[in-house]
């Protein structure tokens, strides 16, 4: 592993912040998995266990008047909006307190206020969603800028073509950021991607792209703000591949018995969460204060189970809300 | 009264919506430069500038998430499919994004978009081309439905459907865009769910909604001449359904038939059937029959087209059949 030490206070404290939405997003997923197996959680639940330096790295370089479009595999991404773990966990365990009030579950979450607008179940399906909320912020003259996450597997479809051809002849300000974990579902990228580097369909819309790999959180950063700039510059959008791994199979009920062991391992090796620990202890952490941040999160987390498994069910008379906006 | 066609009440309708609001924007397919492939939108690019009447490209699945995407951050957008055959390759957009993205949130975003364009069957347009899809739409809790017959109610409705907060379905005839008829000079609105009685009869029921209309009044005026007193009523929109409308004129008198542009199977006029069956049985002399398109894909040869569509000689012969 080739150690990038934090060099100054500065960038150790920030370092240190991003360690810690790193570590909240680990162990909301492993207590969301643990009530998975327990049958508290229903439905699909996809972990983002291995990719969470992509979700913090990108979304640091945002404000809050940026806007974030998500997959079914949103729980990091809602984390790193810094959005509280209490009513994301209350949403995947479908409570009325939850995010989305129990109506989304684990692929929906929504966050009006934190311009958090969605996890989407369809793939490939926000992207176009997201050149919109980017049309709308154009169309305001508005400096916002929208980022738009998906897998390789999204690369495929209509939608990420046709997303991605208007976002370029209109140069609306988003950044389209592909996790690429080298899975869509059990499909590996070299028996689904023509040319494998995602980023360089890119050239075909005459787009700014941008490829790293996606275990050094402040790498991210610092690469996915270089997009964000130049899209709020007005000068377009930039289509981002970022390699990472996840290290859970699809979703809960997968085994992910079609990739090997040694492959495994060889990511796990560059957990991002690890390399973070071991650059704050290079840059003068003891390993005790991290340990401690550790300890702190967990009892966040355990809080948020708690909180999500005593609140209550929506009442029955939310099943007919929602189905049409409320008259002013 | 001015004397407007189907497309001028339309253009109007949205010219002036848009003169109020600057947070609405038309976009679409040859909307602005060519002033719309059906003309809908003529002389509106000069009018309100690309910003907002806005050239696609082909890209229904794009654009159509563009207004969704753009809706939940408050404009509202009008996205015109220049007909709704081509709405098929944007249902997913329709359907999985704007139909449900305020369910589930949790109510935290309001979808006020108007999808609208060119609908219904006929002309030789052959099977890809010909089509009426409004019971697709209509299956969709979320979406409105609006398919309105005339001028003064193709005004009224978009106007309604474009201030709405909800995903609105606006589907014109396309047979029926050189029609002409009343249009009140002063601005008007008509509420999206409430249906109006186009001809007033104590003999039968016909319910129907866009260019089916016709047909349901050219058959009434031949059966009036054979003393049968026919009431039609134009439901306007499916989704909100003016179910009551249906059930007082059942009441009345006694049979229904459903007359429709769409395929039979699984067809609006099918639930609306149920619904009648259901809430006015005691009422009912008859079983609720249905005019509709027959059940194949439209073919091209004329007589073949003739055969397959809904007109007035078969619903007609439909209440004959029934008065027996
Ligand atoms: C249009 C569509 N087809 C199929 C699916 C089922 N599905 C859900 S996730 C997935 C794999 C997607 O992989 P990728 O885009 O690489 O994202 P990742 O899960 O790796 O984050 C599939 C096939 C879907 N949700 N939507």
């Amino acid at each position: 592993m080739v150690s990038s030490v934090p060099k100054d206070s500065q960038s150790v404290s920030e370092l240190k912040e991003f360690y810690r939405q790193m570590v909240l997003i680990r162990k909301f997923e492993e207590a969301a998995a643990k009530a998975y197996s327990v049958g508290k959680i229903g439905g699909f639940l996809h972990l983002y266990i291995g990719q969470e330096a992509v979700g913090v790295g990108a979304i640091a370089s945002l404000t809050p008047k940026d806007y974030i479009v998500s997959t079914y595999r949103d729980h990091g991404h809602a984390l790193a909006r810094g959005l509280n773990p209490k009513p994301l966990m209350a949403e995947l365990f479908g409570k009325a307190t939850g995010i989305s009030k129990g109506n989304g579950g684990s692929m929906h979450f929504f966050d009006r206020n934190a311009h958090f607008m969605g996890g989407h179940g369809i793939v490939g399906g926000h992207i176009s969603l997201a050149a919109g909320i980017a049309f709308a912020s154009k169309y305001k003259k508005e400096d916002s800028v929208t980022i738009c996450f998906f897998g390789e597997g999204a690369a495929n479809i209509g939608s990420f073509h046709e997303g991605l051809n208007l976002a370029a002849i209109w140069k609306l300000p988003v950044v389209f950021i592909c996790e690429n974990n080298h899975y869509a579902m059990g499909t590996p990228e070299y028996r689904a991607l023509a040319v494998k580097d995602v980023s360089v369909r890119a050239y075909a819309y005459d787009m700014a792209r941008d490829h790293i790999e996606g275990d050094e959180v402040r790498k991210v950063r610092d690469h996915v703000q270089v997009a964000v700039e130049r899209a709020r510059r007005g000068e377009g959008p930039t289509l981002i591949e970022v390699s990472t791994y996840r290290f859970r199979g699809h979703s809960m009920s997968d085994p992910a018995k079609y990739r090997t062991k040694e492959e495994l391992d060889a990511y796990k090796k560059k957990d991002p969460l690890m390399r973070a620990r071991h650059e704050l202890e290079l840059g003068g952490i003891k390993e005790e204060e991290l340990d401690k941040m550790d300890l702190e999160i967990q009892t966040q987390i355990d809080e948020a189970y708690e909180y999500a498994e005593t609140s209550p069910e929506p009442p029955l008379s939310q099943l007919h809300k929602y189905v049409y906006a409320e008259d002013k | 009264m001015a004397i407007l066609t189907y497309r001028e009440a339309l253009n109007r309708a949205m010219v002036e919506e848009m003169e109020k609001d600057p947070l609405i924007y038309l976009m679409g397919e040859e909307v602005g430069h060519y002033q719309g492939a059906y003309k809908v939108s003529q002389g509106m690019l000069t009018k309100f500038g690309e910003e907002r009447v806005i050239d696609t490209p082909i890209s229904e699945n794009g654009f159509a998430g563009i207004g969704v995407g753009s809706a939940m951050v408050g404009l509202r957008p009008i996205i015109e499919f220049m007909t709704w055959n081509f709405s098929l390759v944007a249902i997913d957009q329709i359907i999985n994004s704007a139909a449900k993205i305020n369910y589930m949130s949790g109510g935290q975003f309001p979808m006020p978009i108007v999808f609208r364009g060119a609908g219904g069957v006929g002309g030789r347009l052959g099977a890809q081309h010909s089509q009426a899809f409004e019971s697709w739409y209509a299956h969709c809790p979320g979406l409105k439905v609006v398919c309105p017959a005339t001028p003064k109610d193709a005004y009224g409705l978009l106007k309604s459907s474009i201030r709405d907060n909800n995903p609105t379905i606006f589907i014109e005839s396309e047979v029926l865009y050189g029609s002409k008829g009343e249009v009140p000079e002063q601005e008007y609105t008509i509420p999206l769910g409430l249906g109006e009685i186009k001809r007033k009869g104590t003999d039968i029921t016909l319910v129907t909604w866009s260019r089916a209309l016709v047909f349901a009044e050219e058959a009434a005026a031949i059966l009036e001449k054979e003393g049968i007193s026919v009431e039609i009523v134009d439901l306007r929109s499916l989704r909100p359904l003016d179910e009551n409308l249906i059930y007082e004129s059942v009441k009345k008198t006694n049979r229904a038939v459903v007359v429709e542009e769409g395929w039979p199977v699984a067809g609006f006029g099918a639930q609306i059937a149920y619904l009648i069956q259901k809430n006015a049985f005691a009422y009912l002399d008859h079983p609720v029959e249905r005019v509709t398109q027959l059940d194949v894909p439209m073919s091209y040869a004329a007589n073949l087209e003739r055969m397959s569509l809904p007109n007035a000689t078969r619903v007609a012969d439909t209440i004959r059949e029934m008065l027996q």
